[in-house]
């Protein structure tokens, strides 16, 4: 089997899965949709893990599969670069979404809408698939759009929840502002470069790098800068980085799977994808390093401060997420872009894994999402329980799990990064090691340990959830234990992404290996930040329950300014969503209405009427009458040109 | 087969307009079946007809192919000349398309003068591919006035409760423009030493204030025509009047060939005018794509919203030609063939719920996808192709006017590119009214989903705008070279 087949197969087969599954639901039914999307991503997954291991002998492609078009010399294609990069992205996207897929089966149980769900989580994968399969910047923007109409269908998933059309409507036009740069990115690419095409453009960028143009109030910009911040307020929208994050909290509309699958494990670290694709153009702009760097540092920081405040299970572990992007981002800005995928890979997994294992609190709930009526569910639910541990220790950066490494290595970026800026954003993932321990344990605290805070109908019902929903939990915590662990080396030393990425960030000089970061945690200082936030949170929750009331009543001026998540919703509902409805009324009614009908139009017309009113007994006042008479006036009047 | 491809443009013309004739003859509404029967037959065949205009069209020239050409009034040198290039043929093709689209759409949905809507249709296909073949001047504004007749009637006879009302509006825009764009064809005669045809006029060297009056005054019947703001009004009301038919055609032909004149009329033939008014038509091409964007987002309105997103959309369209650079022209081509599928499509997706609900109310509906999920499909599919999704053929047309305008002027490229804000925000913003939400109106829950008939036709439409959003090289392909002659002809100054 050629290559180029064998990678077409892997988005078709989740294509086919997609369209089979959904349109054709109402014949097969739910077994036969859902088996068919299983097996569709099965066979992706399988096909990724092929893919990974000829990759990783060594065998790279970067070919075209059709032209989409030739336009001004330009052309368009559509194609596939298989590279370790894209690789391991494949491997994680059909494994995590393998996982939830079959998680589905036991969460979307009892809903009406269950082959619709499979179709678009398969249909969701294939655009995925196509974005970091892609070797150009046309087919990058099909699949991030594809992704941002997948997300958009499955957050409003329960359409008759007003509150869920509101969060998928919100999430799109956010994602749009950050397309709206995205595009413009492209567009100076293609301006700068004449092609789409990532090797022609990475292959020339180091000769373009001293171009400028000029840009508003006189400034010259570098065209790289340019087309590097241009693309970055795409990966803005789609990774959810302030001020675009907004959307992301209240995607948690959505159905718990795709909270997993698309909001937390790989939709929205699409943009830390294309950061990372993009390395040899970031790379030569220190500018852009620098905005990448605090604009991450800023996610890292104020997110984590929100989470801490957040009663909503599901709302903590999406806060969790965009502070988790945001080191990410930091990642990426102190030119660690190895060390960005590396977490965005363990992250993949502990994330996915914490919001299912949300998912199945939230099943033996009866859909009760508020942890303060929750509590004691460690006795009846132990696989969800020890999962979640384990998902929350990764996420806090314990070792030996995942986090621990991904998270120590993008510290240790930063701490040796020279790139403007790199000081506070060492400080800003400093404190959110503490943070980030603290929210998790608050969550597993609350809803695990202590007394059980639900009503007596509830208790009685509580359960640990099926085999398909405990299933995927297990194999999911196994790569949050051992990914870091697996992983950390090959990463650190450069062998695993080879040049896809540029390779930077952490210094040679550090022992970044897998021995040498556990031998050191003992006398680090994230460690202990870590677990300083996991002792304050047992702590606040279990010896000593009455202290967060008296922090709140303490601090109330800062607890409200949380509570309103700093004032952003409020902030963008008066400027954009209001503001661009008053200016469409003004201008609706006074520009359209009164000045061009009410005063040109009806003011030409009343000029006529009049005219009219004279002659007008000959007329029937018949429209085509009219239409008729004009002919003839045109005719009268082409033969007075013609023949005077 | 000879006389068959010799004749072929002629014959795309007449057949509709005397098929329509016959359509017309089976008379009053007893024979009803046999008139719509009649009516999809011919506008099927005349389908068949425009194959071999895509199929035999020579893709590496930009001479006009099919061409016919006789003398018709020997008096004053009016000729019967027809053609066609890359620019005119997708057009043609759009419009033996969608004529089927309407004829079906209309099936059950009139119920009286039955022969005499579908015949208005039939002879109005007819006429519109006459604009898009006339290569004699007199010839092109017979057609173009021509085809206002059927238009009018449609309108007048089968229209809403306001229709005189949008009838003159219609009536006062159109006439103004097209008597200026008569005098200037006019004035072209006696430049030219008695002739009408266009082609010569192109060659016409002309100096540099003529080029701007008449360019202005071909401006004024194409303005109206597209329509750019501001004298764009009529379209809501038009479009609010007219039946469903008549707002698809509206929306994707008719529109169309106010661009197209500017394409086959007012740039080539005063190209030094057009790049000194340039600046002006992309300051009023912005405005449509931002400005006219807000007043879509305010309307009460299914069909009026739509309306300004067409506004909006052809705002593109004159953006992309004026900036003169390929892909952006290309791109604004594109853009009209994609907004004639995306546009009709929405139009049937009102008519459809109209025509059960009576209303075209915004406020009126909400939760529709629980009665009518077929429908929704379609209406969510057709909602993110309007605002330009990729995978659809809304795209297309915009991704390349954007990158091409970049290449030119990149803060005119910022401009329009907020429209992947705006537009989003009104389609997707009724659709959310509209399409979910929970059931409200009771009415709403008495609601049936698709029918076969509408089913068909919304699925037809579907798949042109997939396959052209999968695969637009063909279409660009057809176009490639006109435009770039075009282009070429545009860059020499006739000064």
């Amino acid at each position: 089997m050629s290559r180029e087949l064998l990678y077409l197969l892997i988005p078709l087969s989740c294509l086919v899965a997609a369209l089979v599954s959904g349109f054709l639901g109402s014949r097969i039914g739910r077994v036969g949709a859902h088996r068919a999307a299983i097996g569709g991503v099965g066979f992706a997954f399988v096909l990724s893990c092929v893919v990974a291991w000829d990759v990783f002998s060594g065998n790279h492609f970067n070919g075209p599969v059709y032209t989409w078009a030739v336009s001004g010399g330009t052309r368009f294609e559509i194609g596939f670069l298989i590279d370790p990069l894209s690789a391991v992205m494949m491997v994680v996207v059909t494994f995590v979404s393998l996982m939830v897929h079959i998680y589905t089966i036991g969460y979307m149980a009892e809903d009406p809408g269950y082959t619709r769900f499979f179709s678009y989580i398969a249909l969701f994968t294939f655009a995925m698939l196509m974005l970091v399969m892609s070797n150009n910047f046309l087919q990058l923007f099909f699949g991030w759009e594809g992704v941002g109409l997948v997300s958009y269908l499955l957050i409003g998933f329960w359409y008759e929840r007003d509150s869920a059309i509101r969060a998928n409507l919100k999430a799109f036009l956010v994602n749009r502002v950050g397309d709206f740069g995205f595009i413009l990115g492209i567009g100076a690419v293609l301006a700068l470069f004449g092609s789409l095409d990532y090797q022609t453009v990475f292959d020339a960028a180091p000769s373009l790098a001293g171009e400028t143009t000029q840009g508003p109030f006189g400034f010259e910009w570098h065209w790289v800068t340019l087309i590097c911040l241009l693309l970055f307020v795409g990966a803005m929208g789609k990774s959810a980085q302030v001020p675009l994050h907004v959307w992301l909290p209240d995607s948690m509309e959505g159905p718990t799977p795709i909270s997993a699958l698309i909001h937390a494990a790989t939709m929205v670290t699409a943009g830390i994808f294309l950061v990372a694709r993009m390395s040899p153009l970031f790379e030569l702009s220190t500018t852009a390093l620098s905005v990448v760097l605090i604009v991450g540092a800023l996610t890292a920081l104020l997110m984590a401060f929100v989470a801490l405040v957040q009663t909503d299970i599901k709302r903590v572990v999406a806060y969790s997420t965009l502070s988790q992007l945001g080191y990410m981002t930091v990642a990426l800005g102190a030119s660690a872009y190895s060390v960005a995928i590396f977490h965005l890979a363990t992250h993949a997994f502990f994330k996915a894994l914490l919001f299912l294992a949300a998912g199945s609190v939230i099943i033996a709930m009866h859909h009760e999402q508020d942890m303060r009526r929750m509590g004691g569910l460690r006795k009846v639910m132990p696989v969800t329980y020890i999962t979640c541990v384990i998902g929350s220790l990764a996420l806090a950066g314990i070792p030996p799990f995942a986090g621990f490494f991904s998270k120590d290595a993008i510290i240790e970026a930063v701490h040796y990064s020279s790139t403007p800026g790199a000081g506070f954003a060492y400080a800003a993932v400093l404190i959110g090691v503490v943070l980030t321990a603290f929210y998790s344990f608050r969550l597993v605290f609350m809803a695990f340990h202590g007394e059980g805070r639900m009503d007596t109908k509830t208790r009685e019902h509580l359960q640990e959830s099926p085999w398909v929903v405990t299933g995927p939990l297990v194999a999911l915590a196994v790569p949050s234990v051992l990914a870091g662990l697996l992983l950390v080396n090959a990463t650190m030393d450069g062998s695993l992404f080879g040049s896809s990425v540029v390779a930077g960030g952490v210094p040679k000089a550090l022992d970044m290996t897998a021995g040498g970061m556990l031998a050191h945690a003992p006398v680090a200082v994230p460690f202990w930040l870590a677990v300083l936030g996991i002792v304050g949170a047992w702590v606040c929750y279990l010896w000593k329950p009455e202290l967060p009331l008296k922090a709140v009543g303490r601090w109330n001026g800062i607890y409200r300014v949380l509570v309103k998540k700093y004032g952003f919703d409020e902030l963008y509902q008066w400027a954009f969503a209001d503001g661009a409805r008053g200016l469409g009324h003004v201008l609706s009614e006074w520009g359209d209405r009164r000045l061009i009908d009410g005063w040109l139009v009806n003011g030409a017309a009343r000029a006529v009427a009049r005219t009219a009113n004279l002659v007008r007994h000959v007329q029937s006042g018949l429209v085509y009458h009219y239409a008729f008479v004009m002919i003839i006036g045109l005719v009268a009047l082409m033969s007075w040109f013609l023949f005077r | 087969m000879d006389f068959f491809s010799q004749h072929l443009l002629s014959l795309l013309i007449w057949f509709p307009v005397v098929g329509g004739v016959l359509v017309l003859a089976t008379g009053d509404d007893r024979r009803a079946a046999a008139a719509r029967w009649l009516a999809l037959g011919i506008s099927a065949v005349t389908f068949i007809l425009s194959v071999p205009l895509w199929t035999g069209f020579n893709r590496l020239t930009a001479d006009m192919q099919f061409v016919e050409r006789s003398l018709w009034i020997e008096r004053f040198q009016i000729e019967y000349f027809l053609g066609v290039d890359g620019i005119s043929v997708p057009l043609v093709l759009l419009t033996t398309i969608l004529t089927i689209v309407v004829v079906v759409a209309g099936w059950q949905v009139i119920q009286s003068r039955v022969a005499q809507y579908f015949a208005a249709f039939l002879i109005m296909e007819g006429l519109m591919i006459g604009v898009f073949c006339a290569l004699d001047g007199i010839l092109f504004y017979l057609f173009w006035e021509a085809m206002l007749i059927p238009m009018f009637l449609i309108i007048g006879v089968w229209g809403g409760p306001n229709r005189v009302y949008a009838a003159i509006k219609f009536f006062l825009y159109t006439l103004l423009g097209s008597l200026l764009m008569l005098v200037a064809l006019l004035y072209l005669y006696r430049a030219s030493g008695g002739s009408f045809d266009l082609l010569v006029f192109h060659r016409l060297p002309l100096s540099g204030s003529v080029q701007t009056l008449l360019f202005l005054a071909f401006f004024a019947a194409f303005a109206v025509k597209i329509p750019m703001v501001p004298v764009h009004t009529w379209l809501p009301d038009a479009h609010v009047e007219a039946p469903t038919g008549g707002s698809v055609i509206l929306a994707a032909i008719t529109l169309k060939m106010g661009a197209y004149g500017f394409l086959r009329i007012a740039m080539p033939i005063a190209p030094d005018a057009a790049h000194q008014i340039a600046p002006v038509i992309i300051g009023l091409s912005l405005l449509a794509v931002v400005y006219i964007a807000l007043v879509a987002l305010v309307q009460q309105d299914m069909k009026k919203l739509i309306a300004y997103s067409s506004i909006s959309h052809m705002g593109f369209v004159t953006l992309g030609f004026f900036v003169f650079e390929v892909r952006a022209m290309e791109g604004a081509i594109v853009q009209m063939i994609s907004h004639g599928f995306v546009s009709g499509a929405l139009f049937l997706c009102v008519g459809v719920l109209y025509d059960r609900l009576h209303s075209r109310e915004i406020a009126a509906y909400g939760g529709v996808i629980k009665v009518m999920p077929v429908f929704a499909f379609f209406m969510v599919f057709f909602a993110m192709a309007n605002a330009g999704l990729p995978g659809t053929s809304g795209f297309v047309g915009e991704f390349l006017v954007i990158l091409g305008t970049f290449s030119v002027n990149a803060w005119y490229a910022v401009i329009a590119a907020l429209t992947l804000i705006v537009g989003a925000a009104y389609t997707l913003w009724m659709v959310k009214r509209v399409v979910f939400g929970a059931i409200r109106n009771p009415e709403v829950a008495k609601l049936k989903d698709l029918d076969r008939r509408e089913f068909g036709v919304l699925l037809g439409v579907a798949l042109g705008v997939l396959i052209i959003g999968i695969w637009p090289a063909p279409l660009l392909e057809v176009m490639d070279a006109s435009v770039d002659q075009l282009l070429a002809h545009l860059a020499v100054s006739k000064l």
